[in-house]
């Protein structure tokens, strides 16, 4: 073995004990019978996939799919007006960026639950509201799917703001000049030229949004109050309270192979232009 | 008609631009020559419309101009760097002024546009195909295609290799003078100022140090700094002349010095040599005069019209 192959040894490691063979044992559950108190056992089978079939499950897939279609058009349309003000911040740029990435300092789980303290029937929100008049009987601002929406914007909005940022930052700002200069206002320029020049932090934004969305659990679990269920729900169930493993592992599996032929398609898209 | 009054341009900690005044008459190829750091490009940008000025006005045809913006004013920029949208075609690049504008027939003035830099049959290509000539023609074209009451034009030639450089100032002459549009040329190549303007007006510390035709300000400088901005020049005596004014004999009059070295440059030699005053002075003499050699003893020599006096 020469020395390149001696340096590539703990990568080589690191995917084959954290990733390969995980995913092997999973794919290994998938095939199997449900065991009488969890785990998996023989006989090998494909009822498990045959089962995902079911209309019921579409529709979880289905709604899954827009719910984190929608998660990341939020985040796009939010994230880009922001990213593209950091941009132009000059020396603030970094202090901008730090509170972008501010709230990864604590758990997402503390955060959601914040949420929950203010969105609640008797939380912040509308207490406040109540107080001031404005309303007689709280708001039903949590376990419905605006409450998931918020949560999942919430939460993934820095993963679209920092390749946004990215991109945005490379632009030349001659040519926002040259746009302003050939006639173009402000919105013109941003229309023609900024936006085709960050496709790159679009794409990339948007593919960091809206694969973990799509297997979201803990944000429509808690802000969704259990009605919302995303897929990410449906395999979290099969290994808790439904002790059905093979299942939950055969779910995972067509959310993965899903969101890889997704991701594939998304970047030749991307390569081509 | 461009017209600067008494334009001043403050950035934290210095004054860029510190009471400029000129007028470019219609049609005229006007330059504003000076060392980097002179104003010459605020100057340009302030006309363009990407800075305000602090005080003063800038008249164009007559009217206030000043606090439009830039998407408001009838000037067209060629920028250092070409700033040709990268993700546009040349065509697209050409005609995106004209469709800012709602012209109708951007497709038709675009290939006209084209046709006069000599572009036809690159329409297609992305600027990163481009060389840098072409690149420099592309935003030409996308300037001009809009008849601006002014082209500013900020150094546009500093980017490309020398050889290409002489070539393209050929080149932004005829098509300024094919056009007839009003070029305003900001750089810091005396050589290329004199070549191609009308007019130049030299900035130094965000002033307007001199303003005049080529020969009146090669030949007549105003001061010290315009004189040795210009061209090479040797102080004797407190007495600028220019090396190629100097002569070199082996008797006769004049200051008496030393040969200290000899340059040989194809079209002409150059003779470095040393008062007994100490004086460094440099003369340019034609390839068949007869040679000197380091240690020869002369005197230098030089009519008295090509000499230069300044107060300062």
């Amino acid at each position: 073995m020469n020395l390149r192959s001696w340096f590539l040894v703990p990568a080589r490691l690191t995917i084959g004990l954290f990733f390969a063979a995980p995913l092997a044992i999973v794919c290994g559950y998938s095939l199997l019978t449900r065991g009488d108190y969890g785990g998996a056992e023989r006989p090998w089978t494909l009822e498990n996939y045959t089962r995902l079939a079911d209309p019921l499950y579409a529709q979880i897939l289905l709604r899954s799919i827009a719910m984190a279609a929608a998660a990341t058009l939020l985040c796009l349309v939010l994230g880009f007006p922001l990213a593209l003000f950091i941009s132009r911040a000059g020396k603030r740029k970094n202090l901008y960026l730090q509170l972008v990435v501010l709230p990864f300092w604590t758990s997402f789980l503390v955060r959601t639950y914040a949420w929950l303290f203010l969105l609640r029937d008797t939380g912040l929100v509308n207490t406040l509201l109540a107080r001031a008049g404005l309303i007689h009987h709280p708001l039903a601002l949590l376990y419905n799917n605006g409450a998931v929406l918020l949560g999942l914007v919430y939460g993934y909005l820095p993963f679209m703001v920092l390749p946004l940022y990215a991109a945005l930052e490379k632009i030349d700002p001659a040519l926002l000049e040259a746009a302003a200069d050939l006639g173009a206002r402000p919105l013109t320029a941003v229309r023609r030229v900024i936006i085709p020049l960050s496709r790159p932090g679009i794409v990339a934004g948007s593919i960091l949004v809206f694969i973990p969305c799509l297997g979201a659990y803990l944000t429509p679990d808690l802000m969704g109050g259990g009605k919302t269920v995303m897929i990410g729900n449906l395999v979290q169930n099969q290994f808790t309270t439904s002790r059905d493993w093979p299942f939950g592992s055969a779910a995972s599996l067509i959310l993965l192979a899903f969101t890889s032929l997704l991701l594939y398609v998304f970047l030749r898209r991307a390569e081509v232009r | 008609m461009l017209e600067l009054r008494g334009i001043v341009k403050h950035f934290p900690g210095h004054r860029a631009v510190d009471g400029i005044s000129l007028t470019v008459a219609p049609g005229a190829f006007y330059s504003l020559l000076g060392p980097s750091g002179c104003g010459k490009t605020t100057t340009l940008r302030l006309i363009a419309g990407f800075e305000h000025p602090d005080l003063g006005e800038i008249l164009l045809n007559g009217s206030p101009i000043q606090n439009a913006k830039p998407y408001h004013r009838n000037v067209s920029t060629v920028f250092q760097n070409y700033a040709l949208f990268p993700h546009m075609t040349v065509q697209q690049n050409v005609e995106f002024g004209l469709r800012q504008r709602g012209a109708a027939n951007a497709r038709s003035l675009a290939d006209a546009a084209l046709e006069m830099v000599q572009l036809r049959g690159k329409q297609a290509r992305l600027p990163a195909q481009l060389s840098g000539g072409e690149r420099q023609r592309v935003a030409l074209a996308r300037s001009l295609v809009l008849k601006p009451d002014v082209l500013l034009l900020d150094e546009p030639l500093a980017a490309l290799d020398p050889q290409l450089r002489k070539q393209m100032r050929h080149e932004l002459k005829e098509t300024q003078r094919n056009s007839g549009i009003t070029f305003l040329f900001v750089t810091h190549d005396q050589e290329e100022a004199l070549s191609l303007s009308d007019r130049i007006a030299i900035m130094h510390q965000g002033r307007i140090v001199q303003e005049g035709t080529p020969e009146e300000v090669y030949l007549r400088p105003a001061s010290r700094f315009v004189a040795g901005f210009m061209g090479a020049l040797n102080w004797i005596g407190g007495v600028g002349i220019r090396p190629e004014s100097t002569r070199l004999f082996r008797g006769g009059d004049g200051p008496k010095a030393r040969v200290t070295r000899t340059v040989f440059l194809g079209n002409c030699v150059h003779v470095f040599t040393q008062t007994e005053a100490g004086e460094e002075a440099l003369a340019e003499l034609p390839r068949d005069h007869e040679p000197f050699n380091p240690g020869d003893h002369v005197r230098i020599q030089w009519s008295s019209r090509d000499e230069m006096r300044f107060a300062e």
